[in-house]
């Protein structure tokens, strides 16, 4: 039995039975994501407070990758024959930041800018333990079903 | 017009292409020797030299091929804005007067396939690049994407700036792509990065470019066709805009970073986008070429549309844009790609562009733009 960890620890609250993403948050109300300890503000270094960002949002913008992404760095556990186009979006995290992410959905006709998404954690690779490695990414939200009905 | 105390007066160009066995030192040799025999300057005159490279760590060593002079070398390097950067600091030289004749020089020789390196080399953290998202290609996909969203351009006017890149390098001699491709080949070539076509990107690969610049005043003892530098800026983003290889961006905008190098270069060269007369930007893909006719001033976003459709935008037309094919069907060496973009305008102004002469042009302009967020700009006249 192996274990599911985080692709890099921090990204997103885990293990959790409702996973986010994790952001800093400034004095001035900027956020950013990844999560970093520090960021100057206003030309001071300050301390940012670690908060979760909101779990749905918008699609803000989209494309597709057809091809294996030259590896190193990439790490997927797919090789050239099994490799599967996805895509990959901003996702407006509402009051916070826009967030760039793979998308769960890789055919473009089914992804449309505006659309309602929400967070997922899904299944990655392999690391040098054996463990399956998690990986945070967007997924539409179902039209036609009510929320939390899908 | 502001008034300018540098002069280009001698380009050269090793064309851009495959080249097995040529190592990118040899083809900046073979560039340099044509900018100084345009320039009808002898290679121990040359005081001061900038050489831009990506793959070739120190790419001064040129001067090992050239001779060794003990001419001040230095490497310089901004990703795909290199080629106005060694342009601008050899102009700087001779500004400061540390020189009256300096050379700036642009080589590479890239493998096949996309850009591909570690994610620290732009300050990112290791997941990124496992996770597929370190590829500068995402970028170009996802911002023409929203930039049609916003302003109604269909993917065929992506396709006729691709269809006008490959009619001019079929014109130029020195194109790696010379075989014209219609739009609808362009829109039926496989999908990359939706809504970006292969026949929609350009691809990396080998060659050289050179120009020789000298103090304004001592030009015509050289040619009588010197082009002189009006402006030459490069800027990185600011918070807010976006840009290449961002893992968040803030939900407050600002503008790309070509706006802001695009408006401070008019500035500098007195002159607005209406005196252009000729025009290369940076097509990485045929989107980037569709954004940066807004961004840099040339029309209002959405109206590429019709320029495109009215062909304003070829050879002949009211705004000629990337009149060599640009990187469309040259491909992209990084370090000297910028230089060839100022070859190609030197050549048209002084009338000597053949088959793809504009006829009259007397102000170019050039824009470059890469990562991490970096543009430059750079302005040249009669």
């Amino acid at each position: 039995m192996t274990t599911q960890v985080p692709l890099a620890e921090g990204l997103f609250t885990w293990p959790a039975e409702d996973p986010a993403l994790i952001g800093g948050l400034a004095s001035d109300g900027s956020f950013v994501f990844p999560y970093r300890q520090y960021k100057l503000v206003g030309g001071v270094r300050e301390e940012l407070e670690r908060v979760e960002l909101p779990r749905r949002g918008t699609l803000w913008t989209f494309t597709t990758q057809r091809f294996r992404p030259p590896a190193p760095p990439y790490a997927g556990a797919d090789d050239a024959h099994s490799f599967q186009p996805f895509a990959v979006g901003y996702v407006e995290l509402p009051g916070a930041l826009r967030v760039e992410a793979r998308l769960t959905e890789s055919d473009p006709a089914k992804l449309r800018i505006g659309q309602e998404m929400e967070l997922r954690i899904v299944p990655f690779g392999t690391d040098a333990d054996g463990n399956e490695t998690v990986l945070y990414a967007f997924a539409p939200v179902s039209e036609e079903a009510p929320h939390g009905t899908e | 017009m502001a008034p300018s105390d540098v002069a280009i007066i001698g380009v050269g160009l090793h064309p851009f292409g495959r080249y097995p066995g040529k190592s990118a030192l040899q083809m900046g040799e073979d560039a340099v020797i044509e900018a100084l025999g345009d320039a009808g300057v002898e290679w121990p005159a040359v005081q001061a030299l900038y050489a831009g490279s990506m793959e070739v760590k120190n790419p001064e060593a040129i001067v090992g091929l050239l001779g060794l002079t003990g001419v001040p070398g230095r490497a310089v390097f901004t990703g795909c804005a290199t080629g106005a950067t060694s342009l601008a600091m050899a102009a700087n030289a001779i500004r400061l007067g540390d020189a009256d004749i300096a050379i700036a020089i642009g080589l590479d020789k890239h493998q096949r396939g996309a850009f591909s390196d570690h994610p620290s080399v732009s300050g990112l953290p290791d997941w990124y690049g496992e996770a597929g998202l370190f590829l500068t290609t995402h970028f170009f996909g996802m911002k023409i994407n929203r930039y049609m969203h916003d302003h109604g351009i269909p993917a065929e006017t992506l396709a006729q700036v691709s269809e006008k890149a490959f009619a001019n390098g079929a014109k130029n001699p020195n194109a790696w792509r010379r075989k014209p491709l219609s739009a609808d080949e362009v829109l039926a070539s496989p999908v990359l990065n939706y809504p970006l076509t292969q026949y929609m990107y350009c691809g990396p690969d080998e060659g050289a470019a050179a120009a020789v610049v000298c103090r304004a005043d001592i030009a015509h003892r050289y040619t009588s066709q010197p082009v002189y530098l009006r402006a030459s800026t490069l800027r990185s983003r600011r918070e807010g805009a976006f840009e290449l290889l961002s893992p968040s961006l803030p939900l407050a905008t600002a503008d790309s970073v070509t706006v802001d190098a695009s408006r401070e270069a008019y500035e500098q060269a007195g002159i607005g986008p209406e005196d252009v007369d000729i025009v290369q930007l940076q097509d990485t893909d045929a989107g980037s070429e569709v954004i940066h006719m807004a961004e840099n001033g040339f029309c209002a976003d959405g109206e590429q549309v019709a320029l495109l459709a009215s062909g304003e935008t070829r050879i002949g037309g009211r705004l000629p844009i990337n009149t060599d094919g640009g990187l469309l069907v040259n491909g992209e060496p990084v370090g000297a790609s910028g230089l060839r973009q100022v070859y190609e305008l030197v050549n048209q102004l002084r009338g000597r562009a053949g088959d793809r002469q504009v006829e009259g042009a007397q102000v170019g302009y050039a824009q470059l733009y890469g990562a991490p967020g970096t543009a430059a700009v750079t302005i040249l006249s009669t």
